[in-house]
């Protein structure tokens, strides 16, 4: 082992050693005698300042630093799933098992479970060639989720065997240009190099989240970037653990990066009784949770996003689709200003430092589908979904504006509709998705023809709305025409009967995308008939008597395997507008 | 014990001390200056020769050549003993009342450590206010943390001390303590919770901390973790359900900033140090209830928004780490209606834990909503009316203006020592919802509007 270096200086989270020998910067150290997790971030000289992952009260200068040598890493094996952990893969489970309910200093756990046996069937036999990144066998992980064990190099197996092992026996060995390798169920990653993929593909194929205002309006690729933005109580969280329990994705990751105790709480009480659609099984049988809460370390929720990401990726290489949500990058940007601060670094806008925007765009350029590695053909996707805080709700300042420029669809959680109890908050005018258009083809041929028509068609409406209110503002509802008067009617029923959505309900928490057509098909119906009666003479006051109107009004509670109701509901439609032109 | 008398620069709070050796981050040191007199400080910077230490207490005759600076070795730590209960002490928590020091039964470290997310267990138990806006609209839990945003001039101490009064768990008679942690706050505010905690007899269950607003500056930045370590105490040791009192937050704040000044770090939003966030969070996330434990924390802190404020960085940083917050709104207060709480950008992150059947009554979530809903549509129509006329609205706007004002003049305005039970605000609510249209009603579902609501014809008001 290499000779310890002698801690010098202790302001905060950051501290400096002296002497540390052969100091690379990422390095992980083991800082005092408690041997708390630390990272390299800066050298000068002889002297390395290491951000600490942990509470660093009671140091002193002159305490021993261990290097051991390697940058910051996760190990990647069967285990992952179901489990949770912190902004440096520490099992929160463990971590209590060992320190009780309060987190003490100096623990260390392992990553992965040690003393489980996984029932392994190996996939290849000895003398196989074996490319890296290919299935050298399969673990069932847990119930939903067969874990592939990827090799993680090039070379002819030599020897491999099926059989019930724990993550450090040997499973077999492979021949690397003549040097032997031993193969386990897990391999080591460092979380700030992302892992390699064959193939990046466009954005073609949307991520079902059952949310109508995003599945309709703005869409989300698999493989795609998303940032949510808003003040606090808007709704970010809520609106990202609906995301995070109905999209239709495998795996699904969590990073509660900087959030509150209690939330993450919910999330880890939540998450293990939630059913999962398709199978009825827990939801927590494909989840992975990274806890970091915000009176957690500030350097460990720093590395908690890399984690997160790095854990996604593995599970991507495997041919998965992956949802990555992180609440919130503003918490991480802030933990990088808290450092780059205590590093006395030249501070860039409002004190963030200058490096924000690259990281910010390294973070999320590792989302997207890929062809992975390996001799097969898998294809697997990553898709981020990131709520940005912005203080006060005011995104033009940098952590949102850098996100905005890296990420393809921007949902505006509103507070004013938040207040008026209209969830999801997500401001239909203000947002945006740039796959929209990339995304119809699919749209066309699995849901229905006439759908990115008839989305179009209602968003003209919104905007149109938007217009007329600020007439309205000034010279009352009275005084418009009546067709306008009918899209103010139309639009209301967009709103409060397609836009808005339940999180709590059990039927409207989330809608296929077959319903989201058929409701919205119903709104543009009512409107396409309305504006005929309007044009035919009819009464505007006896087009908001329509019967029908209170039938929309509750078609959110049709459940899924009712949709057949749909087509009584367009006929009422038809049926009540015939008799108004008959009067 | 290591004394030095190598004091090389003092800065505002902050001395420098020089030669140093063994001297550990954060530990406690005492400074006996040439008077004679001794302060407590700690050591916020230390290298290898030079200690960083911030003096509780003002640094007025502190010189370089006789004041010596001994370091105790160990971190700031607070005694503890149920004989707590009842008793005042300073901001640092030496006994301010006449009574005698307290004999610890556990020493424990004031900045805590971080609860594990993993043995948390999520907040469940209603507690009621008697406050309508509050119980029927931004409900509190147990082990929630919930601010009160209010603004200089507000009267948010009565509504604090009415909370403190009403607050109980139905159905249940287990014990509660309140701590209570003045920073910053003018004398005669303190003696105002001083005489109502004694009027109502609720200063034999509490422990007191004040630092009020002559006492030095640095020393906020103890008082805040003196009380909560204090809460910590009597909830997950003594199995007692705490509400922790903290006002005003913002005093908190103004003395981190005017500490990372003094030390020259570089400043973020508005002069206040880039790690506020941080710190406010170690601060805000001591409550909660813990796997196995009996007691609970809740915390409810006051912080005056500056300029009425919401988006300057204190209440914004503390949005960002509470479960709601409750804002008062100067409008409200100018009709005179009390408690003022506007409760449009009010919020409870943790109202959907404590309601429901079992808990509150069935029809909650839904009257909540739809008197949002009501409410907002009111406010919006107010506007609108101010510039067309009420004659120029539909005959529902009117409905909903009406409704808008019977809410703030009947649900929103209590008296301050009245404590309305949970069936009363929710059947208010009712009566509230049926001056609106019920095809307006989405909200709440149509078996709850035929068990719960009155039939009757709208009466004049």
């Amino acid at each position: 082992m290499a000779k310890k270096g002698v801690l010098s200086r202790i302001s905060g989270p950051v501290v400096e050693v002296k002497n540390l020998d052969d100091a690379k910067l990422y390095d992980v150290v083991r800082v005092g005698e408690e041997g708390l997790v630390g990272e390299i971030i800066k050298i000068v000289g002889n002297t390395a300042v290491v951000q600490v992952y942990e509470d660093t009260n009671g140091l002193k200068p002159g305490e021993p630093v261990e290097n051991t040598g390697l940058p910051l890493s996760v190990e990647l094996g069967p285990g992952i799933l179901k489990n949770i952990y912190d902004g440096i893969q520490r099992p929160l489970r463990d971590i209590e098992a060992k320190s009780g309910h309060f987190i003490k200093r100096g623990i260390n756990v392992a990553p992965l479970p040690r003393d489980v046996k996984w029932e392994f069937s190996a996939k290849v036999k000895k003398g196989d060639r074996v490319k890296a990144g290919d299935v050298l066998g399969t673990v069932q992980e847990t119930e939903l989720i067969t874990h592939k064990v990827l090799s993680p190099f090039e070379g002819k197996i030599e020897g491999i065997k099926s059989g019930k092992y724990k993550i450090d026996d040997e499973i077999g060995t492979v021949n690397v240009e003549g040097k032997k390798k031993d193969l386990f169920l897990y391999q080591k990653w460092f979380v700030r190099n992302p892992r390699p993929y064959a193939e990046k593909f466009a954005p073609v194929i949307p991520l079902v989240t059952g949310q109508r205002v995003i599945d309709t309006f703005f869409p989300i690729s698999k493989g795609g970037t998303a940032c949510i933005p808003g003040p606090f109580g808007s709704g970010k969280t809520v609106t990202q653990q609906s995301l995070a329990k109905y999209s239709d994705t495998e795996i699904c990751v969590y990073i509660g990066c900087g959030e509150r105790g209690n939330e993450m709480t919910e999330v880890l009480t939540e998450f293990p009784h939630l059913k999962d659609d398709k199978t009825g099984k827990p939801l927590m049988e494909r989840t992975v949770l990274i806890a970091n809460t915000s009176n957690m370390p500030v350097a460990a929720r720093e590395a908690s996003i890399y984690t997160g990401i790095t854990l996604a990726e593995y599970y991507r290489d495997m041919g998965y689709n992956v949802a990555l949500m992180a609440d919130s990058t503003s918490r991480w940007a802030e933990a990088l200003r808290e450092i780059g601060g205590r590093l006395e670094e030249m501070p860039g806008e409002e004190g963030y430092p200058a490096y924000l925007a690259r990281k910010l765009a390294e973070f999320y350029e590792r989302a997207g589908r890929v062809r992975t590695l390996g001799t097969d053909e898998r294809f697997g996707s990553i898709s981020i979904i990131g709520a940005v805080s912005p203080p006060g709700g005011d995104i033009s300042e940098p952590v949102s504006q850098n996100t905005l420029r890296v990420t393809k669809v921007f949902l505006a959680l509103d507070a004013s509709l938040a207040q008026r109890r209209h969830f999801p908050a997500i401001n239909w005018l203000k947002s945006y998705s740039l796959y929209k258009e990339s995304l119809d083809e699919w749209l066309r041929t699995n849901v229905t023809d006439e759908f990115p028509a008839m989305r179009d068609k209602a968003m003209e409406l919104l905007q149109k709305e938007a217009e007329l209110q600020e007439i309205v503002q000034l010279v009352g509802p009275d005084a418009l025409p009546d067709k306008e008067q009918v899209i103010l009617l139309v639009t209301k029923m967009l709103r409060e009967d397609f836009l808005q959505q339940n999180a709590y309900s059990d039927i409207d928490a989330k809608a296929s995308f077959k319903k989201q057509a058929l409701m919205l098909k119903s709104i543009m119906l009512f409107h396409e008939k309305a504006t005929h009666s309007v044009d035919i003479g009819v009464q505007l006051k006896r087009i908001q008597d329509v019967p029908a109107k209170a039938k929309i009004g509750r078609m959110k509670e049709i459940t899924e395997d009712k949709l057949d109701s749909f087509k009584d509901l367009h006929k009422d439609i038809e049926a009540d507008f015939a008799a108004l032109a008959k009067k | 014990m290591k004394e030095y008398k190598t004091v090389n620069q003092i800065a505002g709070p902050l001395v420098f001390v020089e030669g140093v050796s063994g001297v550990s981050y954060g530990e406690i040191v005492e400074i006996t200056l040439p008077s004679g007199e001794r302060k407590k400080g700690q050591v916020l910077d230390v290298s290898e020769s030079i200690a960083v230490v911030q003096v509780f207490g003002t640094t007025a005759g502190i010189n370089t050549s006789q004041t010596s600076v001994k370091f105790l070795g160990e971190t700031m730590r607070i005694g503890l003993s149920t004989d707590m209960l009842g008793r005042v002490f300073t901001g640092i928590g030496e006994p301010k009342d006449k009574g005698p020091r307290i004999v610890p039964e556990e020493k424990l470290d004031i900045n805590g450590l971080p609860i594990n997310p993993y043995s948390r267990e999520s907040p469940a138990d209603f507690i009621q206010t008697g406050v309508s806006t509050i119980d029927a609209m931004n409900t509190l839990v147990r082990g929630q943390k919930l601010p009160i945003f209010s603004a200089s001039g507000l009267p948010h101490n009565q509504l604090a001390v009415q909370i403190a009064r009403q607050a109980k768990v139905r159905g249940t008679e287990e014990e509660f303590a309140v701590v209570f942690a003045a920073v910053g706050i003018t004398h005669e505010e303190a003696s105002f919770f001083m005489r109502d905690f004694e009027r109502t007899g609720a200063l034999e269950k509490s422990v007191i901390f004040l630092n009020l607003a002559d006492d030095p500056s640095v020393e906020r930045i103890i008082t805040p973790r003196l009380a909560l370590t204090t809460a910590e105490y009597l909830a997950y040791e003594q199995g007692m359900h705490v509400l922790a009192i903290i006002t005003d937050m913002t005093n908190y704040c103004e003395s981190l900033r005017e500490i990372a000044a003094a030390r020259q770090e570089v400043p973020g939003r508005r002069g206040y140090p880039g790690y506020m966030y941080t710190d406010l969070s170690t601060i805000y996330e001591r409550a909660g209830r813990v796997k196995g434990k009996k007691g609970t924390v809740t915390q409810l802190s006051i912080l005056t928004m500056p300029g009425d404020d919401k988006t300057h960085p204190i209440p914004d940083l503390t949005g960002y780490i509470t479960e709601g917050q409750i804002v008062l709104g100067r409008d409200l207060h100018r009709k005179n209606i009390f408690p003022p709480v506007d409760v449009l950008p009010s919020l409870s992150r943790l109202m959907s834990l404590g309601i429901g059947p079992n808990k509150t009554r069935e029809d909650h979530k839904g009257v909540s909503d739809q008197m949002y809903a009501g409410y907002a549509t009111g406010r919006d129509l107010r506007s609108l009316s101010a510039v067309v006329g009420e004659e120029a609205l539909t005959e529902t706007d009117r409905k909903f203006l009406k409704f808008a004002d019977a809410f703030e003049n009947r649900f929103v305005r209590q008296g301050a020592y009245e404590d309305r039970s949970i069936e009363q605000t929710l059947d208010l609510g009712w009566d509230l919802l049926s001056m609106l249209p019920e095809e307006e009603l989405k909200r709440v579902k149509k078996d709850h509007i035929a068990k719960y609501m009155k039939k009757k014809e709208t009466k004049a008001e």
